[in-house]
């Protein structure tokens, strides 16, 4: 490390900007991997007689833990490289955080749990508890990155410490029905939701062998597809019409128009990321949909082109001199890549442990391909030792 | 003077308590389990006696029990530092955010992979592979407990930083000072070797039941003598690393020292207490008054114990109060003064930056780079927010008895798995009830022993949550306490909730035992 220095000489703006997307590319993973909460709100419907619910079950139960994680390191590497962000929505949207905490608190229970004798609450209580988790996470998540673009109510003092201006402690940001954000902000929650609920359908389609599952998939594949796309439609448009938060050289925060419409043009490979992206996730949805013989793949485009999609927005969100954190009540207190980083050295020294991603990455495939060779059916859901 | 909300400060405490005390419930056994059953999985693998792997697989299946409710409570610690102490997150995020953040990339993603190896490999994956994944389990739940204990490391004795009046944050200098801190290092090895106490008294435990309930003889017997002579080899190994804490803390948090040792009155050939019962908390002025009713002392030993030198001066509270000029250690109300005179400093530079005034700034920034004003002025920033210094002392009961159990049990266990070996090895075991008996109640010891330590960890460094620079009360978000009552209230019903559920669960699982394949 004395030797080599990859990152020591990068200007604090290159480090900012290569910490953002990082934290850009795990909220997108995240929101991919948000297919295990879509999931939990689908097993009564897809799943009707006993065994085929426990292999819905047991598909989800062995991926839970990949959302999760994402989301513990998401929130980590927020902290470590953009720490004003971490302390100002975490300690200002006190209650949105909350309940999404307490969401993924009781869905770390409830698959061991579940089916385990003697389990105190009984099967329906953890059963109700995964099925609130897969409603609270996606919509609340959802929602709270739509915030990147409208904006939540905080002051910041000349120490830096950070005031919410909202009693409802951020959830004046989905129910303060008077203001038209809100509807965006809602938008984007329920869209994710909608879209967890199709990537799940795809990746039971992907991962379970079973007739009967399989078709029960299909059939409710365009009902959560196609309200995904009209509120997801809704959010862009609103994104691209709407005033946004710009920031110049001196660090002044103001107001542009079409400021995210600009960002799309003036960063040309964000815009086809987002349009390759969006083009992947319907194009994997309708292949499933129209061809028997492909129906098991379209988690694949679907789920890159969620990446894609979410990456892009979050780049259009804080790239391109933009405030990637609004404030609507002092808009100077808005936070920017800039004024909300961890240091030079802190920002060098992370950048080294991110090398390891990819590492991790090849681990966690590996591991996995050793472990998907086969589908789940009926009958390893019999013989298993570990049954959820 | 700022104005502080105690019922908020307060109850911001005692969220953080009440889930920190309950998720370390569940971290020690996951730490020393998966060590105990790659151990026994790899006896399988070499012997190929399928004894083994059913003992294996009994253990992985309570282990799984245990580590769900983990996995639940952990992740709100990560969290709350944002939502609850949100000007903490902020006033030292570039420090205490590194470790985090490594911590997911590095450790959770390996434990959460190849723990579903481990549960779900059996059939699909080869011997070697599956083994293997059991050993990275085990590693990838201690390496996440190294960043934590690096962060808390950190906060006890900071190092590798500057402070930054411009962004007023302390800022990371040199990352291998942080991670190589000795109180972090020492935290880590203290926190695991006892870790796997518990562990060892969990499998002696339920293994002593099944002896006295005459099922399972042969996997309680070879598993006890796993996790026995596990066990026996990391009693000795805390009891080192806790003495090593403690001379790092004698030099680094002296007045932490003093209250686990109910200290009030420094001394050379300072005799250690090995147990005694205090006086209610007495003031450090009032010379006359006892602080014990009885005692046990162990004549010098602290003196040794704290800088390995029997003749030291061992500084007591009043001391550390009141200062002691022949000793060379500074008042308080000295550190206060001090203290102030760095926080006007800073606020100045506020002014001067608000006014855009250079030349003030210039001299000022010139300020926090010198030497001289760091180590004899700021060093000292916390104690600016005090008035009283009685306000700088730990609670001393706390202290002290949190402590003195700890130590105590230390001792328990180590005889116990040496006495369990004696008698496995004369092939008596079985027939000493009395013996079984008492590993059986041996179980929620462990347990005490370790929340013991994190009490006079986090206790007796109150009122800092940054050794010196940051005093508590100004860590918390600014929020209104109600919203914190709230979420208490939550916390506690669902956790305990969840916590009756795994030991209701748990306590079926040894119940059923491991002829049924644990369903
Ligand atoms: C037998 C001799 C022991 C000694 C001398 C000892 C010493 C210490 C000291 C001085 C601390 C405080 C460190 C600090 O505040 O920085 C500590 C903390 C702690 N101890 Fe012990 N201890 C002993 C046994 C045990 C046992 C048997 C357990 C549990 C089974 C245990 C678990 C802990 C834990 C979890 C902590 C908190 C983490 C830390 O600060 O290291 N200790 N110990």
């Amino acid at each position: 490390m004395e030797d080599i220095k990859m990152f020591e000489n990068l200007a604090l703006i290159t480090l900012q900007h290569y910490w953002y997307a990082i934290n850009a590319l795990l909220g997108a993973l995240l929101v991919f991997l948000l297919f295990v909460q879509g999931g939990q709100t689908l097993i009564t419907r897809i799943g009707k007689s006993e065994v085929e619910k426990s292999m819905l079950i047991n598909s989800l139960g062995r991926k839970w833990e990949f959302t999760f994680t994402t989301l513990v390191t998401f929130g980590g590497a927020f902290f470590a490289s953009f720490p004003l962000f971490y302390s100002t929505s975490f300690g200002g949207a006190y209650w949105v955080w909350m309940i999404i905490l307490f969401a993924f608190i009781v869905q770390a229970v409830s698959y061991e749990y579940r089916s385990k004798p003697n389990n105190f609450l009984g099967k329906k209580v953890f059963d109700g508890f995964l099925f609130a988790n897969g409603l609270i996470a996606p919509i609340f998540l959802g929602t709270a990155v739509a915030t990147f673009f409208t904006g939540s109510p905080f002051h910041i003092n000349d120490l830096n410490q950070s005031f919410w201006d909202s009693p409802f402690r951020g959830l004046e940001l989905a129910l303060a029905l008077n203001h038209y954000s809100t509807y965006i902000n809602l938008s984007l929650g329920l869209g994710v939701f909608f879209l967890s609920r199709t990537l799940a359908l795809l990746y039971f389609m992907n991962s379970i062998e079973d007739a009967t599952i399989l078709r029960r998939s299909r059939e409710s594949l365009l009902k959560n597809a196609i309200p995904f796309v009209i509120l997801f439609l809704f959010f862009l448009i609103n994104i691209l019409v709407r005033d946004g938060y710009a920031v110049n050289e001196q660090r002044v925060v103001s107001i542009e128009s079409f400021k995210y419409f600009n960002n799309l043009i003036q960063m040309p490979v964000v815009f086809m990321m987002l349009v390759v992206g969006v083009f992947m996730v319907l194009f994997g949805i309708l292949r499933a949909y129209l061809k028997h013989e492909y129906s098991g793949k379209g988690i694949w485009p679907t789920g890159i082109g969620t990446v894609l999609t979410v990456f892009s927005l979050f780049l259009m969100a804080g790239f391109n001199h933009t405030a990637y954190y609004p404030s609507t009540t002092d808009i100077q207190s808005s936070l920017t890549i800039y004024n909300s980083s961890s240091s030079h050295y802190t920002l060098t020294a992370m950048s080294y442990v991110s090398l390891m991603v990819p590492f991790v990455i090849a681990y966690i495939w590996y591991a996995w391909k050793a472990m998907n060779k086969k589908k789940i059916d009926a009958e390893e859901i019999e013989n298993e030792h570990h049954i959820y | 003077m700022e104005q502080f909300d105690f019922t908020l400060i307060d109850w911001s405490r005692a969220q953080f308590a009440l889930t920190a005390l309950y998720h370390w419930l569940f971290v020690p056994l996951t730490l020393g389990i998966t060590f105990i059953i790659a151990i026994m999985e790899t006896i399988y693998v070499k012997t190929g006696n399928p004894e083994w792997k059913k003992i294996t697989k009994f253990w992985m299946t309570l282990f799984g029990i245990n580590f769900a409710i983990g996995v639940a409570t952990g992740i709100i610690l990560e969290f709350e530092f944002g939502t609850n102490w949100s000007n903490y997150s902020w006033f030292v995020g570039d420090i205490f955010g590194a470790p985090l953040a490594i911590e997911g990339i590095m450790a959770f993603f390996m434990e959460s992979t190849f723990i579903a190896i481990m549960f779900f490999g059996w059939n699909k994956v080869s011997k070697g592979f599956h083994l293997t994944a059991t050993w990275l389990t085990a590693i990838g739940s201690n390496l996440s407990a190294l960043w934590i204990l690096v962060a808390n490391g950190w906060m006890q004795h900071p190092v590798g930083m500057t402070f930054n009046p411009d962004t007023a944050r302390m800022e990371m200098m040199n990352f291998w000072e942080v991670l190589f801190n000795p109180n972090a290092i020492n935290k880590f090895l203290h926190t695991i070797y006892s870790s796997y106490i518990v562990a060892a008294v969990f499998v002696v435990g339920i293994s002593a039941w099944y002896l006295l309930k005459n099922r399972e003889i042969a996997l309680a017997k070879k598993s006890i003598l796993v996790a026995s002579l596990f066990g026996l080899i990391f009693s000795i190994l805390t009891v080192g690393t806790g003495d090593e804490s403690a001379r790092e803390m004698a030099n680094s948090q002296p007045m932490k020292f003093a209250a686990m040792e109910g200290l009030y009155y420094g001394t050379d050939h300072a005799p250690l207490i090995a147990a005694g019962v205090l006086k209610d908390d007495p003031i450090p002025e009032n010379k006359d008054k006892k602080d014990f009713f009885f005692e046990i002392e162990i004549p010098s030993a602290l003196s040794y114990m704290a800088f390995l030198d029997g003749d030291a001066f061992v500084p007591g509270i009043h001391d550390l109060v009141h200062g002691n000029e022949e000793q060379g250690i500074m008042s308080y109300y000295n550190k206060i003064e001090r203290g102030k005179i760095a926080k006007q400093a800073l606020t100045d530079f506020k002014i001067a930056k608000k006014e855009n005034n250079q030349l003030a700034i210039e001299k000022l920034s010139a300020k926090f780079n010198d030497k001289e004003f760091l180590d004899n002025y700021f060093a000292y920033f916390g104690y600016s927010y005090f008035e009283d210094p009685h306000d700088i002392i730990p609670s001393v009961p706390f202290s002290f008895y949190s402590f003195h159990i700890m130590v105590m049990l230390g001792g328990h266990f180590l005889i116990l798995f040496t006495v369990l070996l004696i008698f496995l090895y004369k092939e008596k075991l079985h027939q000493m009830r009395w013996l079984l008996w008492l590993t059986l109640w041996t179980m929620p010891l462990a347990y005490v022993a370790s929340e013991s330590g994190w009490i006079i960890a986090e206790m007796g460094r109150q009122p800092w949550v940054i050794q010196d620079l940051m005093p508590t009360m100004t860590a918390v978000s600014n929020i209104d306490s109600n919203s914190v009552i709230i979420t208490f209230a939550l916390f506690f019903i669902t956790f305990t909730a969840l916590l009756i559920a795994e030991i209701k669960i748990m306590l079926k699982q040894i119940h059923i035992g491991p002829n049924d394949g644990g369903h």
